[in-house]
């Protein structure tokens, strides 16, 4: 219990629309250790995003707890690190320039964990392109960094890798695996793809729309490095996906006021 | 470089343009138009007072630059439109950061400047003469007036069109005010910042034109309204030959400064 970086309970969140209210987020608890890599999966409109907003502080108006080493999230802050689908670069500042952004690259000790983390990330030799210059996987590696420079408690990644193609996403996994090993960073992911989220994730969220709720918590008993080939993580897989399937029906008896 | 090497190669008619040096084709029409026109005055086809020849054109303006007349009219140009310019850029720039900082500021200000905008400037010279009478200050006042409009109706649109989702971003790295003023709101709006500069920079030499031909003794604009009483036809072409070299370099000096600024930009560049 005292080890929990991240504890949420009874968070429900509500969105107006002009029909009335839509229920995004209903009696949502998760407890999260400290550099526990947590995947969340769901389909879309099943408030995984939305979830991820509070938690950085990027999105207000809920109700229940929400606490980050105990304290109340009290908006966005650099305690919590974000990796948005698109990598939102600066265009204006290199690659170097990007992931020091409001930091002095004038400061010896800026540049040095900057130095390190082109190393960390594979950037070497690009620290002085541009954005426009990178690739989407190139650029999503920069945000990356930028973010791990700011040593967040927790990297808040919404789906990162969604926008890749296949080969550059499973090697961009093995960075941010790669990461996590090396600086024990807690990680909360949240993604639509089910290899990513067994691939990846310690303990597997699942969570199903209408209302927006955490249907299931699977660990996930594998050591890294995973093969995705093999029959244990196939067998995962298939846990998981089990866990969709159950749920189609009554999808509609709950959402039936909308 | 390779488009010469094909040119080199095989084109001989169709190519014939990648034969001279890319720098000069720009000047291509405009010494074509002297060439005919030097001809033409040659052999007496229009009468010297309404189209003086290139040569004698060329040769007042060397006298003009000897007796130092030119020097003279062109410095207080010069000083004119750069205060002008300076004073009217600088206020555009600093109401077009607070309108387009602040909801307050935009609702206060903005609709009042937006009509000042509409009024045609020129209407306002008698105003000005009345009130401030001939001499600098209301020049310098009608030309800060002019330049003012483009950088701040520029500046207030570049700061609006700054995308949100990086504004995101600075929220989360705890961006100080400053830091989201000069590391993310002012590079980000300085492709309209500059455009506004540019523009700004045509409108006050426009009117200090204007200004230059309602009562003065010196400027480029006095000289060719004074030319002109005397029917020197060539040097009012000199004067007006001036604008444009003037002109054109002062506009090539702000696009320097895109070109340096705005490297990182990712837009058709034709």
């Amino acid at each position: 219990m005292a080890t929990e970086m991240l504890t949420i309970d009874n968070l429900n969140k509500t969105f107006a629309v002009p029909s009335g209210d839509v229920v995004a987020l209903h009696n949502i608890g998760l407890k999260v250790k400290k550099g526990e890599f947590i995947t969340i999966i769901g389909p879309s409109g099943c408030g995984k995003s939305t979830l991820l907003k509070i938690v950085a502080g990027l999105d207000t108006g809920y109700s229940g707890t929400v606490l980050l080493n105990g304290k109340e999230i009290e908006g966005p802050s650099i305690e919590k690190g974000f990796i948005f689908q698109e990598p939102r670069l600066f265009p204006w500042m290199t690659v170097e320039g990007n992931i020091a952004a409001n930091l002095s690259l004038k400061n010896p000790e800026v540049r040095k964990k900057v130095d390190e983390l082109i190393e960390l990330v594979r950037l070497k030799g690009f620290e002085k392109s541009y954005p426009r210059e990178l690739s989407g996987g190139m650029a999503q590696r920069v945000s990356i960094a930028r973010a791990l420079l700011r040593n967040p408690d927790v990297l808040l990644l919404d789906e990162p890798f969604g926008a890749l193609d296949a080969f550059t996403r499973s090697h961009l996994q093995e960075v941010l695996l790669d990461i996590w090993q090396t600086n024990k960073t807690t990680m909360l992911f949240v993604t639509h793809d089910l290899d990513e989220a067994v691939f990846l994730g310690e303990r597997v969220v699942i969570m199903n729309p209408r209302p927006g709720h955490i249907r299931n918590i699977l660990p996930i008993d594998l050591p890294f490095p995973r093969k995705r080939t093999g029959s244990a993580f196939q067998e995962l897989r298939r846990l998981v996906l089990n866990e969709f399937e159950k749920v189609e029906e009554p999808l509609f008896e709950i959402g039936a006021g909308i | 470089m390779s488009e010469q090497a094909v040119g080199t190669n095989k084109g001989h008619d169709r190519d014939w343009l990648s034969r001279i040096p890319k720098g000069i084709h720009g000047w291509l029409v405009p010494l074509a138009i002297v060439a005919v026109w030097e001809a033409a005055a040659a052999l007496d086809l229009i009468s010297a007072a309404t189209l003086p020849a290139p040569s004698i054109i060329i040769g007042q303006f060397f006298s003009l630059i000897a007796s130092g007349e030119l020097f003279e009219h062109l410095g207080i140009s010069a000083y004119r439109a750069g205060l002008g310019f300076l004073l009217g850029a600088a206020a555009g720039l600093l109401l077009g950061l607070s309108t387009g900082l602040g909801k307050l500021a935009e609702r206060t200000l903005d609709p009042s400047l937006q009509m000042l905008r509409t009024i045609p400037l020129l209407s306002l010279i008698p105003l000005f003469i009345l009130w401030f009478g001939v001499g600098e200050f209301s020049k310098i006042l009608m030309i800060g007036l002019g330049a003012f409009f483009p950088v701040y109706v520029n500046t207030f649109l570049g700061i609006r069109n700054v995308d949100s989702k990086l504004i995101e971003v600075s929220r989360i790295f705890q961006y100080s005010r400053w830091q989201l003023l000069g590391k993310m709101i002012i590079p980000a709006a300085l492709p309209n910042i500059l455009l506004g500069l540019r523009l700004s920079l045509g409108v006050a030499w426009l009117v200090l034109v204007v200004a230059e031909m309602m009562g003065t003794s010196a400027g480029v604009g006095y000289m060719i309204q004074d030319a002109r009483a005397y029917s020197q036809t060539d040097k009012v072409f000199v004067g007006i030959s001036i604008f444009a070299i003037v002109g054109k370099l002062s506009d090539s000096a702000v696009r320097l400064l895109e070109k340096r600024w705005l490297r990182w930009r990712d837009t058709f560049k034709g």
